[in-house]
């Protein structure tokens, strides 16, 4: 794949890795911070474990949700079922541990709390979160990460396609292999693609930056290959170790993608140009 | 929406027609207007199966003759069966509208098609070998129960939950499609094929028939001529993820082998759980773990992917 120097010398792929990007705009120490009206205060020494096998998805959410009032910061739910749209809507600090696989919309629209899930989980897992984080052990379907916002979303198997598409921010790590269309129109944030990538990997990426290990089958529109910095490799080494990932060929190896930056102000291109921006 | 799944067993049967139920019946959200199976068995004596249905199930609480007229059209089709050199082994009554016989026959699948859904308001739903082909209007529960299908012992099934999007809700735009003239030849799907009329025109003119407006029976039409024109069946549905435009992810099942394919945009979901000895798909893994009530490997195929078991 060919490096597009170009972009280099219009000043692009400047970005800092100065951490989660959500906190250059939103800090939880911060007095002026949000606060959530239906958040809960827990403990995380007080530990709950219940049975979902033979409850509704609203059942399971409804129960998480009577455990956090009561102050529960530990819970682990048993037999999920590969249910769809569990722990969802969770706005504070928690430790859930789900002990199987979940199906569709999984951990969506969440703020906070620190998720494990020991099985899959099936498309559009941890759509929409703000912050936390949600690890995988085993792989994800499609849509894995869509509007991410921040926090860390990690699956160390394989994954479907559209990983993070209109992601705003945070970090997507992938153990395996990740499907077509990857970082589709993605806006911010960090995706780290440690097996092969599909094709069109951050087709009309704004910002943002994709580190992939493996091969990748074809760019998107306007998605060019960046210089590996020295901090580039530091971060990844860093977020990697966290959740015990290696990059197979090494960290150093691996292909940054950022956005061109050729389709900002599209609109005011007339018909020619767009022919050669594209 | 709808949702799709399939089940085969390698070197042995088991209960397909339980396992089909209970898939379709964990994805009744996905689409509750009408439920189709195609469930293999194991072939016997050279016998044909014919599923066939000589009325909607809509039209039998509409007027006062329509049970005469059924009772007409199914004579009608017992006089052509003989007129075409057709022996009924047995003959049964899956419902007031529908039949399951068993015939012994040589000649031309596509005439003794053709001649057979000339009589007014007949379809048939399979021919085969070891083809039972069943779909009618409502969930999978009522289907299932409404057809006795719990105790279906076979090789491989197929089978659909539909939501109703571009075509009418009645068994003609139910799935699964049998690939006519092919024997043993059924397919589901999910999805929309953009590029339904210039391929449905194309294959017509080439000779072939389609019974309804949904833009899925151009699939197993499609699988159908390819065939005829000598290809095998994963070679077909390869070219179709080419040739077939639109998002789409369908299953195909033959006498003796199951196949998927996934559109390139990848738009459409499937979830697979393969060992040595079973295969489960889906378009939800809720629908693979109600056969299977215990933690199992699962994982979405790619963009693309076409793969083919054998039984």
């Amino acid at each position: 794949m060919a490096i597009r120097p170009k972009a280099f010398d219009l000043g692009m792929h400047t970005e800092q890795l100065s951490g989660r990007s959500q906190q250059r705009f939103f800090s939880p120490e911060e007095s002026e911070r949000f606060v959530y009206p239906d958040a809960f205060t827990v403990d995380f020494a007080k530990r709950a474990e219940f049975d979902a096998e033979n409850m509704s998805p609203q059942e399971i959410n409804l129960r998480l949700r009577e455990l956090m009032s009561q102050g529960v910061g530990s819970i682990v739910i048993r037999n999920p079922g590969a249910k769809h749209s569990v722990a969802v809507g969770i706005l504070n600090r928690l430790n859930l541990e789900i002990d199987g696989s979940l199906g569709y919309f999984g951990c969506g629209l969440i703020d906070g709390p620190n998720i494990r899930i020991k099985g899959r989980v099936g498309w559009s897992c941890a759509e929409n979160m703000m912050a936390g984080t949600v690890v995988i052990e085993k792989n994800a379907g499609s849509t894995f990460g869509a509007a991410l916002r921040g926090g860390d979303l990690v699956c160390k198997g394989d994954v479907g396609a559209r990983v993070g598409i209109d992601m705003k921010g945070g970090t997507i790590l992938i153990g395996g292999r990740a499907g077509a269309f990857c970082g589709f129109m993605m806006q911010r944030g960090r995706m780290v693609i440690l097996g092969d990538a599909g094709k069109n990997l951050g087709d009309s990426m704004y910002d943002g930056t994709i580190y992939v290990g493996g091969k990748i089958d074809d760019l998107g529109v306007d998605a060019v290959e960046g210089e590996m910095t020295e901090r580039d490799v530091q971060w990844l080494e860093r977020k990697l170790k966290l959740y015990g990932l290696a990059a197979p060929r090494g960290v150093a190896n691996m292909t940054k993608i950022v956005a061109g930056k050729q389709l900002w102000n599209y609109d005011n291109l007339e018909p020619a140009e767009k022919k050669l921006v594209l | 929406m709808c949702g799709i799944a399939g089940v085969i067993h390698t070197g042995s049967t088991g209960a397909i027609g339980e396992e089909m139920t209970s898939m379709l019946r964990s994805m009744k959200h996905r689409g509750p207007d009408s439920t189709g199976f195609a469930l293999y068995g194991k072939p016997q004596n050279g016998e044909l199966l014919l599923r066939f249905k000589v009325a909607e199930q809509e039209d039998m609480s509409k007027g006062f003759d329509i049970r005469h007229q059924v009772k007409q059209r199914r004579a009608e089709v017992d006089r052509r069966l003989a007129e075409l050199g057709a022996t009924i082994v047995a003959a049964e009554e899956a419902t007031d509208y529908a039949f399951r016989y068993r015939i012994r026959y040589d000649g031309d699948r596509r005439r003794f098609a053709d001649y057979i859904e000339d009589v007014e308001g007949a379809e048939i739903l399979s021919l085969g070998l070891g083809l039972e082909l069943i779909k009618d209007l409502g969930d999978a529960t009522r289907v299932s129960g409404q057809y006795n299908l719990a105790g279906f012992v076979g090789t491989h099934a197929i089978g659909h939950t539909r939501m109703a999007t571009e075509s009418d809700v009645d068994i003609r735009s139910a799935h699964p499609y049998w690939a006519y003239p092919f024997a043993d030849v059924s397919v589901v799907h999910n999805g929309q094929l953009t590029n339904y009329w210039k391929g449905r025109r194309a294959l017509e003119h080439r000779g072939h028939r389609f019974v309804s407006d949904c833009d899925s029976e151009l699939i197993a039409v499609y699988l159908a001529d390819k065939m005829q024109q000598g290809a095998k069946l994963e070679d077909a549905m390869k070219d179709s993820i080419e040739e077939l435009d639109g998002v789409f992810t369908y299953l195909v099942a033959t006498a003796d082998s199951l196949g998927m394919a996934k559109d390139t945009m990848a738009a459409k979901p499937m979830v697979l759980y393969e060992s040595d000895e079973f295969i489960a798909l889906a378009s939800e893994e809720v629908a693979i773990r109600s056969v299977f009530p215990h933690e199992i490997d699962t994982f979405d195929p790619y963009e693309g992917e076409v793969r083919v078991w054998k039984s």
